[in-house]
């Protein structure tokens, strides 16, 4: 790329803050040169996610013919959402396994806050030890987990035997599954939060830790009255972002619950257990049924951002910027 | 050893002002033995802690490598062997001859790959417009872009099928990479990055006559080196992990990644649990080392996705 040399008059064209001085005269090269900068990620976003937005809100009001085509319904479909017990009954699990999951966010905080200790030698070796589970696919992870909560040959139930308690079938039965799989998601998670709140832990000055010791504060103490409202900020990212990605899970019920178990068997417990992104999957996949998964979309989307909202809206009461 | 403590004391007691030095001062010897004490205490405690967590933690990785090494036999025996009878080491090769797991690890890499090109490489560039340059639409091109971070994916994915099957690129390779090859998240931290970093150098810069692209290339990137490799590991986690998409567009074995081949994997030997395992420590072991080989990056860039 050749640059044209500087031209040495500032003839500035129109509009233009004299502060930009040294590239007032050529405003218009920055100009081409931004555009063209940003022109592919734009046209591709445009294409694959913008598009998308607007084609995925007509679709949600259109129904699906047997032979692929599609008649514009208005909102009849989401009046049958709301209706639908099998939707309700995906949104409750789905909410179910984001509270797990964020029952789970105070293990990596209590986790990233003993990895803080000064003393600690072998911080290294802790903390690759967590995050192995972020690094290894959810799809492995699932089934590995599911070889270790096997009802009949699990070593879990196993263990349970020995001291007397009969081990259900985990995955099978619909008491247990959603609970099992939120496990699963909580120790896929811990060691990514758990990072988050290292780096969160390195912006709370030593100082705060001294000055709370001098006034007698042991360490219990210190963690709740300095770690605990310094670390908010984190605490907020991390609990927003964990039921983003919660409502959205998808992997784990697969892999775990929804997958064939064997040629064309199918998990009794998935029917109870699946969670929206799930039943969406279904519809829009295996049902083909493209407006009526369009429109659970749609409500998943509005749902995720009332959350965000909320979580926003109340952050005033207990997150404290420094 | 004894003495450097008692220097460590009495040096970070002359940093404190006069007031707290005395009292502390006045809390006597036994007082700071018992603080002490308590620090070791609280150490003893802190490995306790991490160790049984840790344990807990590595306990699915164990099982998974001892399931994969079991006869098929062994791993359906009740109560269930630990360590196993005799090793079955053939269950490694059962995967390579049951599925096309080495097309499926190309898969991967290439998606990979791809993806850091288009996330990072082309990403950058437009962050770097977004946070340097100055041009017509700037602002409403990139909240626009933004808001799109919010939608979950889900919404997209219908859409985005349609558009794969127009392109008549359903069950190939380009269909895989063509809706996820740039995205927003990237572009937003990477805008963030160029933002922090101080104006003067860009500014010194355009007084000496380099243009726009000539300040990225030489100016900006070099400098730019943490932000751009915590993007690329976050995009690495992110197309390694990816199924749902995967398991749309794709319908051949020999065309998935191992996220979406695994799962397949399973539906079709859901029974032989020691070659299914198998098949998932070769699947998870290329990132594992990865992450091993490079810890310090991959900590930096999910530090970086939290802003820090």
């Amino acid at each position: 790329m050749t640059m044209a040399p500087v031209r040495s008059t500032g003839r500035r064209s129109g509009g233009r803050r004299p502060k930009q001085g040294a590239w007032g005269s050529r405003s218009r090269a920055e100009s081409i040169a931004g555009l063209l900068l940003v022109l592919p990620v734009t046209l591709l976003l445009g294409l694959f996610q913008l598009w998308p937005l607007i084609r995925g809100a007509y679709l949600s009001m259109t129904e699906t013919g047997y032979f692929g085509g599609s008649e514009f319904i208005g909102l009849d479909n989401f009046a049958r959402l709301f209706v639908d017990p099998e939707v309700l009954g995906a949104f409750r699990n789905s909410v179910v396994y984001t509270l797990v999951v964020l029952a789970g966010v105070p293990i990596s905080a209590v986790i990233a806050s003993l990895m803080n200790n000064p003393s600690l030698r072998l911080r290294p070796f802790f903390r690759a030890l967590f995050f192995l589970p972020v690094v290894t696919i959810p799809a492995a992870a699932g089934l590995a987990w599911g070889t270790l909560l096997n009802g009949n040959y699990g070593p879990l139930n196993h263990v349970l035997g020995l001291v007397g308690i009969d081990g259900p079938y985990w995955l099978q039965d619909p008491n247990y599954a959603l609970l099992a799989v939120a496990v699963v998601g909580i120790w896929s998670t811990l060691g990514y939060n758990m990072i988050l709140f290292m780096a969160g832990l390195k912006g709370i000055p030593r100082e705060m830790y001294e000055a709370a010791e001098l006034d007698g504060a042991g360490r219990l103490r210190q963690f709740f009255s300095v770690t605990i409202p310094l670390l908010s900020p984190t605490t907020f990212f991390v609990s927003v972002t964990s039921v983003i990605t919660s409502m959205q899970m998808f992997d784990l019920m697969y892999i775990m619950i929804g997958a064939d178990q064997g040629v064309g068997l199918r998990n009794p417990a998935i029917e109870d257990t699946q969670t929206v992104v799930y039943l969406f999957y279904t519809y829009a996949f295996k049902e083909n049924d493209r407006g009526y998964a369009s429109a659970l979309a749609v409500v998943l989307l509005l749902a995720v951002l009332a959350l965000t909202f909320i979580q926003f809206r109340f952050q005033r009461r207990w997150v404290h910027y420094g | 050893m004894a003495d450097q403590r008692t220097i460590e004391t009495t040096a970070s007691a002359r940093r404190l002002p006069k007031a707290r030095r005395q009292q502390s001062r006045s809390n006597g010897t036994r007082g700071e033995e018992a603080a002490q004490d308590k620090r070791q205490g609280s150490l003893t405690a802190a490995y306790i802690t991490l160790s049984i967590g840790g344990a807990v933690v590595v306990v699915p990785f164990v099982w998974e490598l001892l399931t994969s090494l079991k006869t098929f036999n062994e791993s359906m025996k009740t109560p269930p062997t630990y360590i196993p009878r005799t090793w079955d080491f053939p269950n490694y090769m059962e995967v390579f001859s049951q599925a096309p797991f080495l097309n499926m690890l190309a898969v991967s890499i290439g998606y990979a790959l791809l993806l850091i090109i288009g996330h990072v490489g082309l990403g950058s560039l437009a962050a770097y417009a977004f946070a340097c340059l100055k041009f017509p639409g700037r602002d409403v091109i990139f909240f626009t872009l933004i808001a799109l971070l919010m939608i979950p994916r889900q919404l997209f994915i219908l859409p985005q099928y349609e558009i794969v099957q127009w392109l008549g690129w359903t069950n190939s390779f380009w269909g895989l990479v063509a809706p996820h090859f740039v995205g927003v998240l990237a572009v937003f931290l990477l805008r963030q990055f160029f933002l922090s970093l101080p104006v003067e150098l860009t500014e010194a810069a355009k007084l000496d006559g380099a243009g726009p692209l000539r300040i990225y290339f030489f100016v900006l990137l070099p400098l730019a080196k943490p932000g751009l490799i915590a993007a690329t590991i976050l995009v690495l986690i992110y197309s390694w992990n990816d199924l749902l998409w995967p398991l749309v567009i794709l319908n051949d074995d020999a065309k998935m990644p191992l996220t979406a081949g695994l799962a397949t994997l399973q539906g079709e030997f859901f029974t032989d649990q020691p070659v299914v395992m198998a098949g998932a420590v070769l699947a998870s072991l290329p990132m594992i080392l990865a992450f091993l080989f490079l810890q310090r990056h991959f900590i930096d860039g999910i530090a970086f996705s939290g802003g820090k």
